[in-house]
């Protein structure tokens, strides 16, 4: 039985680290990854300005601009008057999956700052500001909402963008 | 300040936390009034939802009185009576511009555990775990209310806080469902569940048009309330056969339009109840969508059934075979209350909504946690436990 539980223990993390390491992006938790691309992907979201602020010559928004020459970056009009596509990407090629996840989990993979500064600047384009979380929190910490809190820490930064 | 902190699972106390702050400048801050005890957060309490932290106040549902405001805030002024929608949205995004507000872009500070769970975040709601972003909810003295001039509501001078109140959350989600739902004049229209939400569905099924209304629960004094209160038909699943009952108020139609107002926490008589229960407890299913079930096997070819009650994540035995073979359309959503909640002001101070029965009992904040557990367990008759700070 202790065996059997061992197994299971080694296949679940072992699923578990290959999701981790795995690049994120379109596939659900129930599909397989893609292939390994070469290129680093394009991270897009579709702004929906105030006013015309935002066009394809325009000078970058603030938190995109903060990135510099790290990153190419798409504007384009998107169809059926939805607004404007920001796309961003690396403009260094693909890391291994090694490095990619040991950079997630020190909080130091570029993607994660090209996540961020798309959410910001699609926020400010948007409503004039950036929502900030409540503060200061009523919460303690506690052994079980550790990981938790360590989640929603990267909460702007993680996710499927 | 003093709130109702969420401790672990079942576990509720009263205790004083920070004062919210200004953290934007479209943010204001309200002196809390009153704040409804509401089916979902029983999700919560129980444990349903993974996303909570021991000290997170609970509590979504809520009327109260603007102390502050931002400089960006241009439609309050401190002193107002407002309503405040259980969303938080920004009004802006595409998503809102088509009023499907609860699913805004900008309102979650925390997108991506739902994104990884459910593929795309929805917006913010007030006191609903750190999933839909982590707000502190209105079981409190004082919240804070991003987007204010989005979300906060004057409320008209004619309406009292008891009626106002639950046009925060019950009244909007009730009325989306049957809006949405596809509610027509001379339709026949099926409610599961007679809690504040099914009832507010109901009665706006009613005002839209439906030559019948009927509402299905197991409690005597839920399904009365909703006979005396709403205008409608009542069924109790526990002594009556409801399919039978359907086929017969419907002409052996069956209801055009279903709207399952219960949720994953359903009950039911037959043994499905036990076989949800225990893949629910073994955590091999989320939820137990047994409502939801029934809607979709009783609703007629052709017709619509609209999700009101909140799921988590999976369920099993779901009938796609019934739904697709039928022609169903299935809808579901968290509330988009910023469309409705200006007209169901109007449809208060008029008359033609009334909820204030819903407030079965009321009491301070300092008996939350005894308010919370008749609400749970249905004790004395309580469909809605609201909670008043100041007193």
């Amino acid at each position: 039985m202790r065996a059997l539980v061992k197994v299971g223990v080694i296949v679940v993390g072992g699923l578990a680290l290959r999701r981790f390491l795995l690049p994120s992006g379109r596939h659900g938790p129930w599909q397989r990854a893609p292939l390994m691309r070469r290129e680093p992907r394009w991270h897009v979201v579709t702004v929906n300005p105030a006013r015309d602020e935002l066009t394809p010559d325009s000078p970058l928004p603030e938190p995109l601009a903060g990135l510099g020459d790290a990153v190419d970056v798409q504007i384009r009009r998107a169809p059926a008057d939805r607004g404007i596509e920001l796309a961003v990407r690396l403009r260094d090629g693909a890391q291994s999956p090694v490095t990619a996840g040991a950079r997630r989990l020190a909080g130091r993979d570029p993607n994660q700052a090209i996540r961020a500064a798309l959410r910001e600047a699609k926020q400010l384009l948007e409503t004039g500001e950036v929502l900030h979380p409540d503060s200061p929190p009523t919460t303690q910490t506690t052994a079980v909402n550790k990981p938790l809190q360590m989640a929603t820490r990267q909460g702007r930064r993680e996710g499927r963008l | 300040m003093k709130a109702l902190l969420w401790q672990g699972v079942n576990d509720l106390s009263v205790d004083e936390v920070p004062d919210p702050t200004m953290r934007n400048e479209q943010d204001a801050i309200i002196r809390v009034r009153k704040t409804a005890t509401c089916g979902s957060d029983l999700h919560l309490l129980g444990g349903y939802n993974p996303f909570m932290e021991r000290g997170d106040v609970l509590g979504h549902e809520f009327l109260g009185e603007v102390v502050e405001v931002g400089p960006q805030v241009r439609k309050h002024k401190v002193g107002d009576r407002v309503v405040v929608c259980s969303f938080v949205s920004c009004g802006r995004c595409w998503y809102c511009q088509q009023q499907q507000y609860s699913l805004c872009d900008n309102g979650n500070t925390n997108p991506a555990i739902t994104e990884n769970v459910w593929g795309f975040a929805p917006g913010g709601c007030y006191g609903y775990s750190h999933a839909l972003g982590g707000f502190a909810g209105s079981h409190a003295e004082y919240i804070r209310v991003p987007y204010a001039d989005q979300g906060a509501f004057t409320v008209p001078d004619g309406v009292s806080d008891e009626r106002a109140l639950f046009a925060s959350d019950a009244a909007p989600t009730g009325w989306m469902g049957a809006d949405l739902g596809g509610v027509k004049a001379g339709d026949v229209v099926a409610v599961w569940g007679a809690g504040g939400v099914g009832q507010m569905a109901a009665r706006a099924a009613v005002l839209l048009g439906a030559e019948r209304v009927i509402i299905i629960d197991r409690f005597a004094n839920r399904l009365q309330m909703a006979e005396k209160y709403l205008g409608v038909e009542a069924l109790n699943y526990q002594t009556q056969d409801v399919g039978g009952e359907l086929l017969e108020r419907s002409g052996g139609r069956g209801p055009d339009v279903c709207i399952e107002a219960v949720g994953m926490e359903s009950h039911s008589t037959g043994p499905q109840y036990l076989y949800d229960q225990v893949k629910q407890q073994l955590r091999l299913e989320s939820d137990r969508p047994i409502a939801a079930r029934e809607a979709i096997y009783h609703c007629r070819k052709g017709g619509s059934v609209f999700l009101l009650g909140v799921f988590a994540n999976l369920v099993d035995k779901f009938p796609l075979g019934a739904l697709m073979n039928k022609g169903l359309t299935l809808r579901g959503a968290q509330q988009h209350g910023h469309r409705y909640i200006p007209m169901l002001l109007e449809r208060m101070a008029r008359g033609d909504l009334v909820t204030e029965h819903l407030a079965t009992h009321t009491m301070p904040l300092d008996e939350a946690p005894q308010g919370y557990n008749m609400f749970k367990n249905k004790l004395d008759g309580c469909v809605r436990a609201v909670f008043e700070p100041a007193r």
